[in-house]
């Protein structure tokens, strides 16, 4: 089974990189774009037949791991 | 004093602090590879700069979960300085042993230049010889060193007197203009609440040699020696 | 299999007589994995074929070269048992694909090509070529270009020391990224290609293999219809991490007895380092691909042979040695991998699943590769300079200010900033001076190194241009006090199947090798990239010169900066007023005219040696060799470097002041000291022309009776054109 996780600053935290995104979209004629926050995007293939287990285990390597509590939030999505 | 400096995979600074430390021990430090844990008794720990495991995921992040700074972080707790330059800053915010974050630089962009950075306390094993207020010239050369810490992580470091060092103007005026990397309050470098880990982004290592142009480096580890000896 | 049509051998780039003479030493038709071996091992970029003739024309033997051209990069004797490698090469295209993994793979490649050989590296260059500023896609080049080589030199903690950066429309469609590498090893422990020994072990190491940059056209070919998009080519990723893995280890290996040979696997990949190693030994290899570490599933051998994945060695091991060496490829978690064995029967042979891939004689393979003698013609003189054009002069005043903001003049820090230039504690020259100095680890000694080449002039002229580029690099180590030594050349030049550009590529060989013997500056590695053309318009010929030099002493390492006020300024070698193919004729005058100025090699060695004995003396406080823009030019730059200011005299009676100030005329230098007189009885002695053209001092710069202009204005002019040109409109620069 699969697990994808979503990384992203915690709002409130300073996104540079993202700024400078919606700043270039600006600029390449993108009207109408508000706030661009960017992130990351982990895939993690699971040998784990159980949704949930599977779901306990990626939140554990996400708190230990994959991000950084001080200033990242994660989503964690558990594919087939 | 004996001293020992940490060796990841990709740590790049890990000769110079040995070089500079030996200027002012007298001797060589010992050099620890990453997968040692059990390595002898030490009066210092330095995490050199660098990129430890390329500074994949995060700067810093998995050299904060490896076994030797496991090892590291039991000795922290029971007092053994430990001093953190640059990616060793990271490793330290990422092991949990300082408060905070190293983010990407403000400006983007990795930056290697010579910065002003101010003594904010001298009452530590690393800055006791240097005057409080003093104004050094030190060179960055980092891609995270944007320190971000919540507000109150900021103001207890600021009210316990535990920012070791902020960038400054050459005249020691705190302005945007002489933060190189977005850090909030200037911040450059930190102790724990026992003073005894340090972590700051500049390298001292690298200035502490006349013939590469400038020693305001030297007194760190001229310091340490001193204290730890 | 299938059969190789006329077509498919089309799509390989191989004539049908290439082809003919491929299979004709065969003896039957190739399987397609030899035909794509072949296909590599004589395109340009491997066999050299259109310009081998004339790189034999460049002297590459001194008493200080242990290793000249042919190796993975050239070594010269430093002295105290200590050897120099080094070499600078082209990433140009993948650069212009994908700045940031073009740039980053091309530092990656040439720091391998330089530990191959056994040495660290300590110190990184870099030479880049951009278009006009204002071409749409040159911001997002020059960004990608430069955070690409930051990241890969800063990770694997080598000071990137200097440089050299241009913009113009010649090069709109085709940027130059050429990179070179210094390192330093025992010189008596060089290791080279040459495989030996019938038995032992052929050992990969490094990073797996994937489909990483196999070549396009024949990836469209029928072969691989079935699933072309997964099969699709790729850009080659940079690991700057797994690199510096395999630097340690590689290096690590290389203190013990266990290496025969190694190569690394660069352009090519496994076809050419395990042909090289055969050839240069003259024996035969086989290799086993079921063995070779894989990223991908259901690679071909053809894929395999012919994959550029990057971080990848070959070595030549004694099987005695081999589980020493795993050891230590473990130690560092790369993967080590036994894929084949060193045969005497000298042929390549090729095995996966049980067949015979590829079965190809090596000494033919090499031996009959096609070399070219190509067609060419001598480049016409250049339009001369228009008659008016300095009537229309501004003041010099005006003008100084137009060229120090200027995109060719401008400062570069918003670039080396990026590069950790101090890594490895031993940079006592930063970047922005005439030349890098960085000090051998552990001792006094200093290595001087530079890039230059001024690709108006070889336009213009490429005899004189190429003469230029040689001399400048001489001059520019010279400035820093140091003796230069040899040289690596990075000839960029369009599609050489032209005769006028042939003919630049054969001018611009002619004038280096003039100059390279008169400064007795052989050149000992080098690289060749052709066809940098786009829809018919070639870049402007750029041989990049990259070379080094030694200084006994580095507290002798002389800087640009005024030290002090009222030092006498003194220019050293003759001025004349050459304006044609100068910066002021182009940014001010707008005319891309005149032939370049000449360069007198007897001259220019002997102010050299005079300057370098003034240095070594202490009889002079700061140095800087007079080029792109002038005396005036370089009086600036020498007065911002030391922020202090100037005085100088008007120009001497019978030349225009702009001709006197903005002229380009070569073999000069402009130094300070306390002692002029001094100064000019040397330089009477050695026969070297001086003339005191003013003093240091103040805040500002003051010209010829002109208001002054000051150096803060001028230094935010000269600091804020990159930066500025940077930030507008700038998108997201891509860091990883």
């Amino acid at each position: 089974m699969k697990a994808r996780v979503h990384v992203t600053l915690k709002k409130g935290v300073l996104d540079p990189q993202g700024q400078a995104i919606a700043h270039a979209l600006g600029t390449l004629g993108f009207a109408g774009v508000g706030d661009v926050r960017q992130g990351k995007y982990i895939e993690i293939e699971l040998a784990e037949t159980d949704r949930a287990t599977a779901r306990a285990r990626v939140e554990k390597m996400c708190a230990q791991l994959l991000a950084n509590p001080v200033i990242e939030d994660y989503a964690i999505e558990i594919a087939e | 004093m004996k001293a020992a400096v940490i060796v990841f995979p990709a740590s790049n600074c890990d000769r110079d602090v040995a070089v500079a430390l030996a200027a002012s021990m007298g001797r060589d430090p010992l050099m620890v590879w990453h997968r040692d844990a059990d390595f002898p008794a030490v009066d210092l720990i330095v995490l050199p700069g660098g990129f430890s495991y390329g500074d994949y995921l995060r700067a810093g992040a998995m050299a904060a979960r490896s076994p030797v700074m496991a090892e590291v972080i039991r000795r922290a707790r029971r007092g053994v300085p430990v001093l953190g330059i640059c990616n060793g800053f990271q490793i330290l915010t990422e092991a949990g042993l300082l408060p905070g974050a190293l983010m990407r630089n403000a400006g983007l962009a990795f930056v290697c230049r010579d910065v002003h950075i101010r003594v904010e306390t001298t009452d530590s094993v690393f800055t006791r010889r240097y005057a409080k207020g003093a104004i050094l010239r030190i060179p960055v050369a980092h891609h995270d060193g944007n320190y971000f810490a919540d507000r109150a992580t900021l103001e207890a470091l600021e009210g316990d007197g535990r920012i070791a060092f902020r960038y400054v103007e050459p005249d020691g005026r705190v302005t945007a203009a002489a933060n190189p990397n977005g850090a909030a309050r200037n911040i450059a470098g930190i102790f724990n609440t026992t003073r005894t880990v340090l972590g700051l982004m500049p390298h001292p290592e690298r200035l502490a040699d006349p013939l590469l142009g400038g020693t305001d480096g030297r007194a760190m580890f001229d310091g340490l020696v001193e204290a730890l000896a | 299999m299938s059969a190789i049509t006329p077509a498919l051998v089309a799509e390989h780039g191989l004539t049908p007589e290439e082809y003919a003479r491929f299979r004709g030493f065969l003896g039957r038709d190739p399987t397609l994995t030899e035909l794509g071996i072949v296909s590599v091992m004589w395109s340009e970029h491997c066999s050299y074929k259109s310009s081998k003739r004339w790189l034999r024309l460049l002297p590459t033997e001194a008493p200080w070269v242990i290793c000249g051209p042919g190796e993975n990069a050239g070594v010269v004797d430093i002295g105290d048992g200590r050897a120099v490698v080094f070499k600078m090469e082209s990433h140009n295209h993948p650069s212009f694909i994908e700045p940031y993994q073009g740039a980053a793979t091309g530092v990656g490649g040439i720091m391998r090509d330089v530990f191959t050989m056994g040495a660290r590296p300590i110190a990184n260059m870099n030479a880049l070529r951009f278009g006009d500023p204002a071409h749409p896609k040159t911001r997002h080049l020059v960004a990608g270009v430069v955070a690409g080589i930051g990241g890969y030199g800063n990770c694997m903690g080598v000071p990137t020391v200097g440089g050299e950066c241009n913009f113009h429309p010649a090069y709109n469609g085709n940027i130059l990224v050429n990179a070179m590498t210094v390192g330093l090893a025992p010189a008596d422990r060089i290791f080279y290609s040459a495989a030996a020994g019938v038995g032992n072990a052929v050992v990969y190491v490094g990073s797996k293999t994937g489909r990483d940059g196999i070549h396009g056209a024949t990836m469209a070919s029928a072969e691989f219809g079935a699933d072309a998009e997964a099969k699709r080519p790729t850009v080659q990723v940079g690991d700057p991490f797994t690199e510096k893995l395999l630097l340690e280890a590689c290096l690590e290996l290389m203190r013990t007895d266990a290496i025969v040979a190694i190569q690394d696997m660069g352009a090519a990949g496994l076809t050419s380092s395990s042909v090289e190693m055969a050839s240069k030994g003259g024996v035969g290899i086989e290799l086993d691909l079921d063995r070779v570490p894989v990223r991908e599933t259901g690679m071909t051998p053809y894929e395999i042979m012919l994959s550029e994945s990057q971080e990848r060695m070959l070595m030549v091991i004694r099987p005695e040695r081999a589980e020493l060496a795993r050891a230590i490829f473990d130690k560092w978690e790369l993967d080590f991998a036994i894929v084949g064995r060193i045969t005497d029967t000298g042929r390549l042979v090729v095995r996966m699943r049980g067949a015979v891939a590829a079965d190809i004689p090596v000494a033919p393979l090499v031996a009959e590769a096609p070399v070219y003698e190509r067609p060419w013609v001598r480049s016409p003189a250049p339009p001369p300079v228009p008659a008016d054009a300095l009537a229309r002069a501004p003041a010099i005043d005006a003008a100084l200010r137009r060229l120090m903001g200027s995109p060719d003049l401008a400062s570069r820090r918003w670039i080396w900033e990026q590069y950790d230039h101090m890594v490895m504690g031993d940079t006592v020259g930063r970047p922005g001076g005439d030349a890098a100095v960085v000090r051998i680890h552990g001792t006094r000694q200093g290595l001087a190194i530079t890039t230059d080449v001024t690709p108006r002039y070889c336009q213009a002229d490429p005899v004189e241009g190429g003469r230029q580029a040689v001399a400048e690099a001489w001059r520019n180590l010279t400035a820093v006090g140091a003796t230069p030594l040899a040289v690596t050349d990075n000839m960029n030049f369009g599609n050489p199947e032209k005769p006028e550009i042939m003919g630049q590529f054969v001018g611009c060989i002619e004038g280096m090798s003039e100059a390279c013997r008169a400064l007795d500056f052989p050149v000992v590695s080098g690289n060749v990239s052709l066809y940098n053309e786009t829809m018919g318009k070639a870049i402007l010929p750029t041989p990049a010169i990259g070379a080094i030099g030694t200084l006994p002493d580095i507290s002798f390492a002389m800087t640009v900066g005024f030290k002090r006020d009222g030092a006498r300024i003194v220019v050293i070698g003759a001025t004349r007023g050459h304006l044609g193919a100068s910066l002021w004729l182009r940014e001010i005058a707008g005319a891309e005219a005149g032939p370049p100025p000449p360069v007198d090699l007897a001259a220019e060695r002997k102010a050299g040696d005079f300057v370098r004995g003034l240095i070594r003396d202490g009889r002079i406080d700061a140095c800087h060799d007079v080029a792109d823009g002038g005396l005036l030019v370089a009086v600036a730059e020498m007065a911002l470097a030391g922020r202090i200011g100037a005085v100088l005299d008007p120009a001497p009676a019978g030349l225009h002041p702009a001709a006197w100030f903005f002229g380009e005329d070569q073999g000069r230098y402009l130094v300070t000291t306390g002692d002029a007189d001094l100064l000019a009885a040397r330089a009477a002695a050695a026969g070297v022309p001086v003339m005191v053209i003013g003093r240091t001092g103040g805040s500002s710069l003051t010209v010829d009776g002109a208001p002054p202009i000051s150096l803060a204005d001028l230094g935010t002019i000269h600091e804020s054109w990159l930066p500025g040109y940077m930030a507008a409109e700038a998108g997201p620069v891509q860091t990883e």
